[in-house]
C-alpha cells in the first residue's frame, strides 16, 4: 500500500442491527430445514408425520414451511443483513438514514410473523409458490407483502446511502462489494413487482372475498416474473463473496474487476425477461414467446460462465501465491482448513453441476423430460440449498465472530460441517436427479404414492440417506452459530476478525466508466423487460378471465 | 488509491492486462461461452420449430365452472378416445381433485394421440411415463400436446402438481395394446 486508505469502523449498533437479520435468518433455517429430512425419510417409507400430527397436519404443510422458511425467509433475511454490511464497509460510511433501514427491517419481521400464523395453523398450505386457485388465509398474503415491502425499504436505504457517497466521491469507482450489493438490491426491486401485482390485484382481494375469482395462468405469469430473478437475488450475494471476499480469504486478489462488474450488470439486464422458462409446459403462452425466453436464458447463463472463469482465476492466483504448483497443485494449496473458505469452495464445486442442470432445464423442449419431477428438486438443492446456503454458512463463519467479537466455536467442526453438507448433498441430489429421469413427480410423498414401481426404491433410499447426513449438517451449523453467538470466549484485541475485502489485481479506477454508470443499464433493463414481457402480458390482461374461485 | 505495482508472485496474465480491460485468456473464454450458448439456442430452436419436438402453446380458453358439461369434454366418460383418422386419436380430459376423467385410456400400438386437458378446480400436472407428455394443467386454459406410442405396454400417468391432500394418489393408466400381427 502506498497510501493507507482510511477504513470505516462499523459501530456496535450497526453490528447489532446486522446481527438481528442473521438471528431471524438462522432461526428460519433451523425450523424450515427440519422438514427436509422428514420429507426425505418419508420417501423410503420412514413416515414420521404421525408423530408430529398434533402440531403439523400433513406432509404438505411441512413442505410449505420448508419452502417458505428456507427459500424465502432464510435467504431474504441473511441477504439484507449481509448487504447492509457490504454497503457500509465498502462505501466506508454509515447508512444515511439508519432509521429508514430499521423501519424496513421491522416491517419484514412483522410480515414474517403475520405469514407464520396461518402457516402454523394449516391455513396456508399452498406451498411456497402459492399457485391459485389454491387459496390461503389472507394473512398469508398480507404477511408476504410486508416482507417484500420491508425489503424494498431497506433497499431504498442502500440507494440513498449510495447517492450520498457519490456526492462525496465524484468520479471514483464504486467499491466492488458495495456495487454488487446495489445491483442485487436493484434487481430485487424490479423482480418483486411481479408478485406484488399478483398479490395486490388478485390474490389478496380474492382471499378477502372482494372478488369471486382469479385468472390462474396470469397469476403464474406474474409469479415467474419474480420467480426467476429471485434465484439471482439469492445467488448474487454468494457471487459477491466469491468475487469480492473469497480471493482475500484465500490470500489472493480479484483477477478482473471489469469482468466482475460486467457480470453483475448482465445479471440485472437479463434475469427478469426469462420467466417463461418455468412455464414451458404451461398452456396459454405461445411457443414463440417461450422460445424467446429460452434464448434469453442462455444469455443469462453467460455472466455465470464469466463468473466461473474469474473466480477460478482469482483462486488460482491465490493458490500459486501460496506455493501451489502444477495444473491442480494450486487447488490443494488453498486454505482448506479455514471453514469459511472450504464451505464456499465446496459450494462453488457443486454449483458447477447445478449450472449444468440449469442449462438443461432451460432448454425449451428438453424441459418436458424434467418439468415438475424430482430432478428439479435435485437441481435447486445444488443451487439455492448448496451454492447459496453453504456459501452463506461459510460467510457466517467469519461474519458472526466479526459481529459479536467472539471466537468461532470449534473451527474444525465448522470445516467438517461444510464437508458433511457437501457429501450429504451429493448423495441426496444425485438420487433426486435420477428419480426425476425415471419420472418421479415432485411435491409428492413418494413413500405412500400408489404408482411407485419397485425399481425406484434404491434411489428413494439414497434420498433418505442423504437427508440424514444433511440433518447432521444443519444441526451442526446451528449449534456452531448458537455457541459462537452466545459465547464468553472473546477474541483478543489483536485477533479481531476483519471484513475480508479483496483488492483487485488492477486498480478499479482503470475499469471502463460505462461499467460504473447506472442510467444506461437501467434503461436497457426496463426496455428488455418491456420487450420480453410486454406483448404477452398485455394480451393476457386484455383477455383476463377471473373465473377461478378459491379451493 | 490502490497499489499499482502488482505483487512479485503474480503470474503472466497480469502483465498483458495493460492492453485493455479484458485479459486475452479471458477474451477466449468470453468467445467460447458465446459460441456454446448460441449453439444451444439454435439446436433447441431447430428441434422445436423445424423438427416438431414442441412444447405446449396457447391453445384455447374455457370457463372452469362449466367446461365439464360442455362439448367436447361432456362426452369424456362415454367416449374417452376418439379416432379422428386411421391411427390418430384425440382425448378430451378433465383433471380434478383427485382423479383424471377418463382415468384409463386404451389405444392400439403405433397410435398418435393428442391430449386436450383442462382442470375444473385447482392446478394439476399430467406426466405420462416414458413419453414426451408433460403438462401443467391450469383451470381456464386448455393444455394440448401430441405423442406417438410405438411400444405396447402400460404407461401410468401421474399428477405432479400439488392439488390438495389427495394429490399423491392421483394417477391413471394408459394402455397400449399390441397389434394383431
Ligand atoms: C436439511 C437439508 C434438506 C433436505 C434433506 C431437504 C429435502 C427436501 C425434499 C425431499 C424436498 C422435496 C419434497 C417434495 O417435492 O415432495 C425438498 C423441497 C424443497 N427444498 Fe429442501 N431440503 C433441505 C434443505 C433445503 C434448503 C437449505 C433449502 C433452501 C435454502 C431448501 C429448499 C427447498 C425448496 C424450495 C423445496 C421445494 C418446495 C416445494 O416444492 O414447494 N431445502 N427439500
Ligand atoms: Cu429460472
Ligand atoms: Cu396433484
Amino acid at each position: 500500500m502506498l497510501i493507507t486508505e482510511p477504513t470505516y469502523q462499523v459501530t456496535k449498533e450497526e453490528k447489532r442491527f446486522i446481527g438481528l437479520h442473521l438471528f431471524f435468518a438462522i432461526l428460519a433455517l433451523s425450523i424450515g430445514s427440519l422438514f427436509g429430512p422428514l420429507q426425505a425419510f418419508q420417501y423410503s417409507g420412514l413416515d414420521l408425520y404421525p408423530y408430529i400430527e398434533p402440531i403439523f397436519k400433513s406432509y404438505y404443510q411441512g413442505l410449505t414451511l420448508h419452502g417458505v422458511l428456507n427459500a424465502l425467509v432464510w435467504t431474504t433475511f441473511f441477504i439484507t443483513g449481509f448487504l447492509t454490511l457490504t454497503i457500509i464497509k465498502g462505501l466506508k460510511r454509515p447508512l444515511v438514514y439508519p432509521t429508514l433501514n430499521k423501519v424496513g427491517f421491522w416491517t419484514m419481521v412483522v410480515g414474517l410473523v403475520t405469514t407464520a400464523i396461518p402457516l402454523l395453523l394449516d391455513e396456508a398450505t399452498v406451498l411456497y409458490t402459492f399457485y391459485p386457485p389454491l387459496q390461503a388465509s389472507s394473512l398469508f398474503y398480507v404477511g408476504l407483502t410486508l416482507v417484500v415491502v420491508g425489503s424494498w425499504i431497506e433497499g431504498y436505504g442502500f440507494f440513498f446511502t449510495y447517492r450520498a457517497w457519490r456526492k462525496e466521491n465524484p468520479g471514483v469507482r464504486t467499491p466492488f462489494v458495495s456495487f454488487a450489493a446495489l445491483i442485487t438490491m436493484a434487481l430485487w426491486q424490479g423482480a418483486t413487482l411481479g408478485v406484488a401485482v399478483e398479490i395486490l390485484t388478485m390474490l389478496l382481494p380474492w382471499s378477502l372475498g372482494w372478488i369471486d375469482g382469479v385468472d390462474p395462468e396470469l397469476a403464474r405469469t406474474y409469479f415467474w416474473f419474480t420467480g426467476h430473478p429471485l434465484v439471482y437475488f439469492w445467488l448474487l450475494p454468494a457471487y459477491l463473496s466469491w468475487y469480492g471476499m473469497l480471493p482475500k480469504q484465500a490470500g489472493g486478489k480479484l483477477f478482473s474487476d471489469s469482468l466482475a462488474r460486467l457480470a453483475f450488470w448482465l445479471f440485472l439486464l437479463l434475469s427478469i425477461p426469462v420467466g417463461f422458462h418455468h412455464q414451458f409446459t404451461d398452456p396459454g403462452i405461445p411457443q414463440g414467446w417461450k422460445y424467446i425466453h429460452a434464448a434469453l436464458t442462455y444469455g443469462v447463463a453467460f455472466p455465470s460462465l464469466l463468473t466461473l472463469f474469474t473466480v477460478v482465476a482469482s483462486l488460482e492466483l491465490a493458490g500459486r501465491k501460496r506455493g501451489g504448483k502444477g495444473l491442480f497443485g494450486w487447488v490443494r494449496a488453498l486454505p482448506w482448513g479455514d471453514p469459511s473458505v472450504s464451505a464456499q469452495l465446496l459450494a462453488g464445486i457443486l454449483f458447477i453441476f447445478g449450472g449444468i442442470g440449469g442449462i438443461t432445464n432451460a432448454s425449451y423442449n428438453v424441459n418436458l423430460v424434467v418439468h415438475n419431477t424430482a430432478w428439479i428438486v435435485g437441481h435447486f438443492h445444488l443451487t439455492v440449498a448448496t451454492a447459496v446456503t453453504l456459501s452463506f454458512m461459510g460467510i457466517s463463519y467469519w461474519l458472526v465472530p466479526y459481529l459479536t467479537g467472539n471466537r468461532l466455536w470449534k473451527p474444525k467442526w465448522a470445516v467438517a460441517q461444510g464437508w458433511i453438507w457437501f457429501v450429504g448433498m451429493i448423495i441426496f441430489s444425485n438420487a433426486m436427479h435420477v428419480l426425476g429421469l425415471l419420472g418421479a413427480p415432485r411435491r409428492t410423498p413418494l413413500g405412500s404414492a400408489p404408482y411407485v414401481p419397485e425399481e425406484w426404491s434404491g434411489h428413494l433410499f439414497r434420498v433418505s440417506f442423504g437427508g440424514a447426513i444433511l440433518l447432521v449438517g444443519v444441526i451442526l451449523y446451528v449449534v456452531i452459530m448458537v455457541r459462537t453467538a452466545w459465547s464468553k470466549d472473546k477474541l483478543g484485541p489483536d485477533e479481531q476478525v476483519e471484513v475480508p475485502i479483496a483488492e483487485a489485481l488492477h486498480d478499479p479506477q482503470r475499469t471502463p466508466a460505462f461499467l460504473d454508470r447506472w442510467r444506461p443499464w437501467l434503461i436497457a433493463t426496463v426496455a428488455l423487460i418491456l420487450i420480453g414481457y410486454g406483448p404477452q402480458l398485455l394480451d393476457m390482461l386484455l383477455n383476463i378471465q377471473l373465473t377461478s374461485p378459491g379451493f | 488509491m490502490t497499489d499499482e505495482t502488482s505483487s512479485a508472485g503474480s503470474p503472466g496474465p497480469a502483465e498483458t492486462h495493460e492492453e485493455g480491460w479484458i485479459d486475452p485468456t479471458e477474451r477466449n473464454w468470453f468467445r467460447f461461452s458465446i459460441v456454446l450458448l448460441v449453439a444451444f439456442a439454435v439446436a433447441v430452436g431447430v428441434a422445436g420449430f423445424a423438427l416438431g419436438f414442441q412444447v405446449p402453446g396457447d391453445e384455447a380458453r374455457v370457463d372452469p365452472r362449466t367446461v365439464a358439461d360442455e362439448a367436447p369434454w361432456s362426452d369424456r366418460i362415454d367416449n374417452p378416445v376418439r379416432e379422428v383418422a386411421p391411427g390418430e386419436y384425440v382425448v378430451y380430459m378433465i383433471a380434478r381433485q383427485f382423479r383424471y376423467e377418463p382415468n384409463t385410456i386404451t389405444v392400439p400400438e403405433g397410435s398418435t394421440i393428442t391430449f386436450y386437458v383442462t382442470s375444473i378446480d385447482v392446478q394439476h400436472g399430467l406426466k405420462i411415463q416414458d413419453t414426451n407428455i408433460n403438462l401443467q394443467i391450469v383451470p381456464g386454459q386448455v393444455s394440448k400436446l401430441t405423442t406417438t406410442l410405438d411400444k405396447a405396454g402400460t404407461y401410468p400417468f401421474i399428477c405432479h402438481e400439488f392439488c390438495g391432500l389427495g394429490h399423491a394418489g392421483m394417477f391413471g393408466t394408459l394402455t397400449v395394446e399390441a397389434g394383431e400381427g
